[in-house]
């Protein structure tokens, strides 16, 4: 028995090292990104534009950049994702082969390289159908990108929810849909919330999908079809081709992680209301 | 269950979406293959594999255009990586269910949150600067697929906590009740009933996992050392074939150009290939 | 030159854009120049791009781009659809870590160490220390110029890492005291005025300066160009004769590359 509690305790004690294994790594990255940025920070930082390539100046235009391709990205992929992720979770037992086919397709899309997408992005989008180097074909680009990652954790939100619900549903003679809307989306907004995270953590890191598709331009926007650089190019192109760019480049990161708290927040705040708003029924 | 004409409606509204996904995939196949149908006419697929290093010039008859060790890099980057990330994510998730304190496992989730969204670049620049130098001290030259699995693992674990721990938490609480009931320790009930009841979940968290491991490009190339050789040790430097596309395509014309959207297709071909197997596996697994 | 047409342009509402792609080496810099000549032209917007000097010919050639950015010179079939100008000079030298005790070096040694013949730093006088080579990106133009200077193939290189973008093969260098790196000359003074770790090796015994690339001495240096189509537009015209003026060389200076107006 001493055995048995001894070696519950061993691998307790694994897991917790695990645990702050991780958090001493993700720490460790942080505190660099905080000691080098914090320095540059100030209001004058975030509202100016950029000056001597970023060497000096702020990224104004660059936030209101990011914040746009996101939000086309989002406006795009949301909608694409949930229904997919629907299709997949609530309806897979009625056509086997057609919903195989798309969480195939959709693994796949998860494999193909930032690059490719950015290349593919700007033959399709910016070429093909005539948006140029835009903040729409970058968002559009995003979206395709991101949609796997959402999409699979919006179906595995969904999947979580007990299907007691569904059985009752249908005792009931409830129409699925007036179930899911009602019943089987709030109870997944946790695993929804963490898949939207998740997705746009990556939408915003990225950078190699929107050099080619939303472009390098640190103008401010005027409007969707302008280029407009997203702070990850900004990132990017100060550290790795501008002498003297590295302590903006880092002060540029800094936003980016306050930028995705701020939106994690947001995010979670509205889950939590919506999750007691919609439950009680 | 049947469909009311309501859901039918619904039903076909979501085909229609996913559908569109599906589209996605088939333009980036079609893209691919158009820009490389030159290099595979011009170079043929055996020189690919056949010639005696990657030296690519645009013009295929006095360039060599192997492209093996390339694609060795990539699967020893992706495999090394996930095997360290698979193990460790899935340990985080079931360290926020039933081992970590109620509000040290939501400030858990948070920071695995924000970690997902660290640019590549960042990684890459941080593994440049902070994880190269200390494995050069071990054993030189520092930038190698060593750094490169220390880097991807950072990276992809946060897709392995994120959706394992959704998994996870998509579990029956009945399942657990009743393991407890038993008078099963919690280690028990994890191995024997929240793995196998999350199974499904958690190769999804890891298969995806995979994707992005394969699939990432700039953290990868500054942090490989990029040359195209098949390592012999773990420090060896070596060069994946996204990071051959980012590092080239800039400057490449001509044949060179084409033989790397080539390599494009290539890691699509790996990609379809390793999720077929696994879905053969997964299919396998459900009849046993 | 540009005044006649200047009232012109004027009483045009519309704004006119220009949209120039290339190398990333040039971009900044020609974002920077971009800036001030929209500052003294109120209705043009100057769209910069990067992805590389190919794509900014490419995109020159087929007409997706009005101007594209290159960092090395046209190749003979490029030169005859396409007209080059110069924006500016670089000059690209061998670096090494600032402790490392080597002071000046032979076109010899450095062909030994880059075709792997000579692989200790204690063959050429310094630390009992294997040389870590670094190369560049296959394609960039800094290959193909070291490669013709030493007369050597690029697959007779033999390298222990390659390095992409600039910034990587100085961290790289600045990381491992037994490193050596080729790389542009404005570069590699720039991070030595910042007090970055590293080391300019002299060629032929000219030290690698901006002055010395400028007076033409030190010999190993390549052009930033602008690429047109060979009847450019009156506004690509007046763009490129504002970036070649003098009145952009405090930019171009702060970007460490060489005007060729103080030629």
């Amino acid at each position: 028995m001493t055995d048995k509690t001894l070696s519950q305790d061993l691998i307790c004690g694994f897991i917790w090292c695990v645990a702050l294994g991780i958090t001493f790594m993700f720490c460790w990255i942080l505190f660099d990104i905080i000691s080098h940025g914090i320095p540059e920070i100030s209001w004058t930082f975030l509202t100016s534009s950029v000056q001597q390539a970023g060497r000096s100046g702020g990224i104004g235009p660059i936030i209101i950049s990011t914040l746009l391709i996101l939000l086309v990205c989002l406006c795009v992929s949301i909608p694409l994702a949930l229904a997919t992720a629907i299709l997949l979770s609530e309806f897979s037992n009625s056509h086997q082969r057609f919903t195989r086919l798309i969480s195939t397709s959709l693994e796949i899309l998860a494999g193909i390289p930032s690059i490719v997408f950015g290349l593919f992005g700007n033959a399709f989008f910016c070429i093909i159908c005539g948006l140029g180097f835009s903040i729409l074909s970058g968002g559009l680009t995003l979206a395709c990108m991101v949609l796997p990652i959402l999409t699979r954790s919006i179906e595995i939100g969904l999947r979580s929810v007990s299907d007691d619900y569904r059985l009752a549903g249908a005792a009931l003679a409830i129409p699925r849909v007036k179930l899911l809307w009602r019943i089987i989306l709030p109870a997944a907004t946790p695993g929804l919330v963490a898949g939207l995270m998740l997705g746009i953590g990556r939408a915003l890191a990225e950078t190699a999908a929107l050099i080619f598709t939303s472009g390098y331009v640190d103008r401010m926007p005027g409007s969707l079809l302008d280029s407009g650089r997203a702070l990850s190019i900004h990132i990017y192109d100060l550290a790795m081709n501008v002498s003297g760019g590295e302590t903006n480049a880092y002060a540029t990161a800094l936003i980016l992680l306050v930028l995705l708290l701020v939106i994690n927040l947001v995010a979670q705040w509205l889950s939590h209301r919506f999750l007691y708003r919609k439950v009680q029924l | 269950m049947s469909l009311s004409p309501l859901d039918k409606r619904w039903f076909w509204l979501c085909r229609f979406f996913a559908f569109t996904c599906a589209l996605i995939i088939c333009f980036i196949i079609l893209f691919l293959f158009v820009e490389s149908i030159p290099a595979i006419q011009s170079i043929g697929l055996e020189r690919f594999f056949n010639d005696s290093s990657w030296h690519p010039t645009p013009d295929p008859s006095t360039g060599s255009f192997n492209l093996s060790a390339m694609l060795v890099g990539t699967l020893a980057a992706t495999l090394g990586a996930i095997i360290f990330a698979g193990p460790l994510g899935i340990l985080a998730a079931i360290f926020c269910h039933f081992y970590a304190p109620k509000q040290i496992a939501y400030l858990f989730r948070r920071m695995i949150e924000l970690l997902a969204g660290i640019p590549s670049v960042v990684f890459g620049f941080w593994g440049l600067v902070t994880l190269a130098p200390i494995i050069r001290n071990l054993a030189p030259p520092g930038p190698s697929l060593c750094a490169g699995i220390i880097i991807l693992t950072m990276m992809i674990l946060p897709t392995v906590v994120l959706l394992s721990d959704a998994a996870i938490k998509n579990i029956p609480k009945k399942y657990i009740e009743g393991a407890a009931a038993l008078g099963l320790s919690r280690w028990s009930t994890i191995k024997s009933i929240v793995i196998r009841a999350s199974k499904e979940g958690l190769s999804n968290a890891i298969m995806l996992a995979t994707g992005r491991a394969i699939g990432e490009t700039m953290a990868v190339v500054m942090v490989c050392g990029n040359i195209a050789q098949i390592p012999n040790s773990l420090f060896d430097p070596i060069r994946t074939l996204t990071a051959n596309i980012a590092l080239e395509l800039g400057y490449a014309t001509g044949q060179h150009r084409s033989s790397l959207f080539f390599s494009g297709l290539l890691l699509l071909g790996i990609i379809t290939m390793m999720v077929l197997i696994s879905e053969k596996l997964k299919s396998e697994a459900i009849r046993d | 030159m540009g005044c006649s047409d200047k009232t012109g342009m004027q009483e045009q509402p519309s704004i006119q854009r220009l949209i120039v792609t290339g190398s990333s080496t040039a971009a900044p810099l020609v974002s920077d120049i971009a800036k001030r000549f929209e500052q003294s032209q109120p209705d043009i917007r100057i769209d910069i791009q990067t992805g590389g000097s190919s794509r900014g010919i490419t995109d020159a050639g087929n007409g997706l781009a009005d101007i594209g950015l290159s960092s090395r010179a046209l190749t003979l079939n490029e030169k005859e659809i396409l007209q080059c100008h110069t924006l500016a000079q670089d000059g690209v030298c061998f670096l090494i870590h600032k402790n490392n005790p080597i002071q000046k070096i032979t076109n010899k040694q450095l062909k030994n160490i880059y075709t792997g013949k000579t692989t200790n730093w204690k063959q050429l006088g310094g630390l009992d220390k294997e040389i870590t080579v670094i190369q560049r990106a296959q394609g960039r133009s800094e290959v193909s110029l070291v490669c013709q200077y030493f007369d050597v193939k690029p697959s007779d290189i033999k390298a222990d890492l390659i390095a992409g973008e600039n910034q990587q093969g100085i961290k790289m260098v600045a990381n491992d005291e037994s490193a050596i790196v080729y790389m542009s000359v404005g570069t590699s003074e720039y991070e030595v005025s910042r007090g970055t770790p590293i080391k300019l090796l002299p060629l032929k015994s000219i030290p690698a300066t901006a002055e010395n690339v400028a007076k033409g001495d030190y010999p190993l240096s390549r052009p930033l160009i602008f690429v047109t189509q060979s009847h450019p537009s009156q506004l690509v015209s007046k763009f490129i004769e504002f970036a070649q003026s003098p009145q952009v060389n405090d930019l171009i200076k702060d970007h460490s590359f060489v005007s060729i107006t103080t030629r």
